[in-house]
């Protein structure tokens, strides 16, 4: 896989503050990537250097081979999707689109059917006269979105671009920009602090935590291998049990829990004997019985609560040391309170983290 | 209903303060500065006989002998001599040789012991209609000769409106160099105050803060002063002739006081809070993500702000332009103090009339054309600004 971006030991400081420190990353040419973190982690100062925005304090970004930290913004032929869309009030729908094309020098034919063919893609044809401030946040968006491709970037960057909408609106362009992304090749950086449109959209994810990336990986990887308590806890709900590793036998570990339970669990890193540990286990995975099931690790709990969600039953558990939660499906039996329940689950459906 | 009304009352009562000052300080005087421009009272007041026998006339025929009873009975009741001076100076203006005529008549009027029989044997010129003319002119409450001459216009005899001759032809020349100064001043206003409001609008913290105490911090000193300071700064041994001197980079000092480039320098100054101020608060309504998501799609920084930030402050540029312009045209004591002779606005000769030479009329009249000027500019800026509006 050749890398198209690199980003070579980049560190950021805003005066003292450190806020990217010697990352390393590559990206390939056609991929989408999304940059996951929570807020100051560091996430969109790294695509801001990308951009041009803000220049990098040490270390440098490579496009297609050469180093580009010298390349002013204008020329560094990029589109960007804001968070706030950063359309241009004073101009209609069809000018916006036209800019990036006027900018070139485009002939007024050839930008007129460009535009044209861009505003069809985001079925916006008949928006073209009117001004940003008509539309709805989405149909901003769509514009947003076809402005910065019409050009035929590069590489298009998009900072947040759908924490404005509303939730069903968000799901939808979600699906919209991946298909884009599919139909036109595009290589994509996506920052995002939202976890389940990182793994909805992405080729790969970054897990971004203080300055630095714990994790990169498909969806499937940073969502069942975690390699950090960290990326267990960001993304997606789990359960965090502490325990101390008994033996480690190829790519399974015998954990011994503090309630004195024994759990086979999968690994990932290196850790060695009489370390302590967390154990890592989704919610959703476990299976609850009344009897001691076949499962591989089956620990005896009680249930304390158990609420009905619609899509899912959340149940939430208590054994000697520690609480569970438990994600059921809807076909599974409702468990009163009170009520004393084995909960299993696999090796592989749990993960051993260094702590 | 009658809770509304007591509720509108009540709003009534708290506005009235407001509404008092407007009526005594904005509306009355107003009205009173246009009814001075157009009121011609000094003739029709000593001459009530007159008037209502000279309506009959036919403007062409010599005097009737009621209009000449009328005019003597009129004269002999004067007993105001300044009012009498005023008439006759007022009808001197329309016709020369009425000064002469006049004291002739009434020192005639005033030999009870032998009356005269009419008007004309006191002076042949009474005979003729050019004098019942002017009078009978004169005689209407209402006029346009202070309007007309305040663009330097006038009515001749036969009552057509034409140029006055050029030694009576200043009001012009001065119109235009105010609108000049007043267009001079805007344009350096802008020209300082619109890259100040870009870097203003673009910092941080203390220093926007700094940078915005610095441009509101000359206005809350007095204008006399600010002006008396430039004349410190500017004049011949002032602080910028020594330091320019001091420093090599002339021998002999710079006119700078008493003409043209020290009043566009001091009201420039004065005048700066008044652009910077409109265009900083439409700078900082503009997102600031547009300028590099401009950059982003490729526009260099130039074309960047020319077709980005330049359309979108332009309301702001338009507006500081036409406060700073309104406020230019009107000025008064900067030109006085720094300007030379060459440099007097209109504000100077609507205060020489008014205190200097005691005509209200023409004080009033150049004062109405002032401010039909500016009503014109605010149209055309609220009809720009609409259709700004309407293409939103």
């Amino acid at each position: 896989m050749a890398e198209f971006i690199r980003f070579d030991r980049i560190t950021k400081f805003y005066g003292s503050l450190c806020v990217v420190e010697n990352l390393e990353l590559d990206i390939a040419k056609g991929e989408f990537v999304s940059l996951l973190g929570p807020s100051g982690s560091g996430k969109t100062t790294l695509l801001m250097m990308l951009a041009g925005f803000e220049q990098p304090t040490s270390g440098d970004i490579l496009l297609d081979g050469t180093a580009i930290n010298a390349v002013p913004t204008h020329k560094r032929d990029m589109g960007v999707v804001f968070q706030n869309y950063a359309l241009f009030p004073h101009m209609s729908v069809g000018e916006n689109i036209a800019f990036p094309l006027q900018m070139r020098g485009m002939g007024r034919a050839e930008i007129a059917e460009r535009v044209a063919r861009a505003l069809d893609m985001v079925q916006l044809s008949a928006f073209a006269e009117r001004r940003p401030s008509q539309l709805s946040g989405g149909q901003q968006q769509r514009v947003a979105l076809s402005r910065a491709l019409v050009f035929e970037p590069r590489v298009v960057l998009m900072d947040e671009p759908l924490g404005a909408l509303d939730k069903q609106l968000r799901e939808q362009m979600q699906l919209d920009i991946r298909d884009l992304h599919r139909r036109l090749g595009l290589t994509i950086v996506f920052v995002t602090h939202d976890q389940s449109e990182a793994l909805t959209m992405s080729d790969r994810v970054a897990v971004f935590n203080k300055g630095k990336i714990e994790q990169i990986g498909t969806p499937r990887q940073v969502y069942d291998e975690p390699a950090t308590r960290f990326v267990a806890e960001f993304i997606g709900e789990t359960n965090l049990v502490e325990g101390v590793v008994e033996a480690v036998q190829g790519e399974e570990a015998s954990v011994r829990l503090t309630s004195g339970a024994h759990i086979v669990s999968a690994v990932s890193g290196t850790v060695a004997t009489g370390q302590t540990v967390y154990l890592s286990i989704r919610p959703e995975r476990v299976d609850l019985t009344e009897i001691r099931g076949g499962a591989r690790n089956c620990l005896e709990t009680e249930v304390t609560d158990s609420v009905y969600q619609g899509d899912h039953l959340r149940v939430q558990l208590h054994n000697a040391a520690h609480p569970l939660i438990a994600k059921l499906g809807r076909r599974s039996r409702e468990f009163p309170p009170g009520t004393k329940v084995f909960a299993g689950f696999s090796a592989s459906d749990c993960r051993v983290i260094a702590p | 209903m009658s809770a509304g009304s007591s509720r509108t009352g009540r709003s009534l009562l708290l506005l009235a303060p407001l509404l008092l000052f407007l009526i005594g300080f904005f509306v009355w005087p107003l009205f009173s500065m246009m009814s001075q421009a157009v009121s011609d009272p000094a003739v029709l007041r000593l001459l009530p006989r007159t008037a209502e026998v000279v309506v009959d006339w036919d403007r062409k025929s010599p005097p009737t002998m009621p209009m000449q009873t009328a005019l003597m009975e009129d004269l002999r009741t004067v007993d105001d001599d300044q009012a009498l001076g005023d008439m006759v100076r007022r009808l001197n203006s329309a016709r020369s040789g009425f000064r002469t005529l006049m004291s002739k008549t009434t020192s005639a009027l005033e030999d009870t012991a032998n009356p005269p029989a009419d008007l004309i044997s006191i002076d042949k010129r009474w005979e003729k209609p050019e004098f019942w003319l002017a009078i009978a002119d004169a005689l209407s409450p209402l006029t346009d000769r202070n309007l007309l001459a305040a663009v330097d216009l006038g009515r001749n005899s036969a009552g057509e409106i034409e140029h006055l001759p050029a030694e009576q032809s200043v009001n012009r020349v001065i119109l235009v160099r105010t609108f000049w100064i007043a267009a001079l001043v805007t344009f350096t206003c802008a020209c300082i105050g619109f890259p100040y409001a870009i870097i203003a609008a673009s910092l941080t913290g203390w220093k926007r803060d700094l940078m915005l105490a610095a441009v509101l911090l000359p206005l809350w000193t007095s204008l006399l002063v600010r002006t008396a300071a430039w004349f410190i700064l500017l004049q011949e041994q002032g602080l910028i002739n020594d330091l320019l001197r001091w420093l090599g980079l002339i021998d002999a000092p710079l006119p700078l006081i008493f003409n043209r480039t020290g009043v566009i320098i001091a009201m420039t100054h004065v005048l700066l809070p008044f652009m910077v101020l409109p265009i900083y608060s439409v700078l900082i309504t503009i997102p600031n993500n547009l300028m590099p998501a401009a950059a982003s799609l490729g526009a260099n920084p130039l074309r960047a702000f020319l077709r980005v930030l330049l359309p979108l402050s332009l309301r702001g540029v338009a507006s500081g332009g036409l406060l700073v312009f309104i406020s230019a045209i009107g000025y008064y004591i900067t030109p006085a103090l720094i300007g030379g002779p060459g440099d007097q606005m209109i504000s100077s000769i609507i205060a020489f009339y008014a205190t200097g030479s005691a005509n209200w009329g023409m004080a009033g009249a150049l004062g109405v054309v002032l401010l039909i000027a500016t009503l014109h500019l605010y149209s055309v800026y609220a009809r720009l600004s609409a259709e700004e509006q309407g293409r939103r």
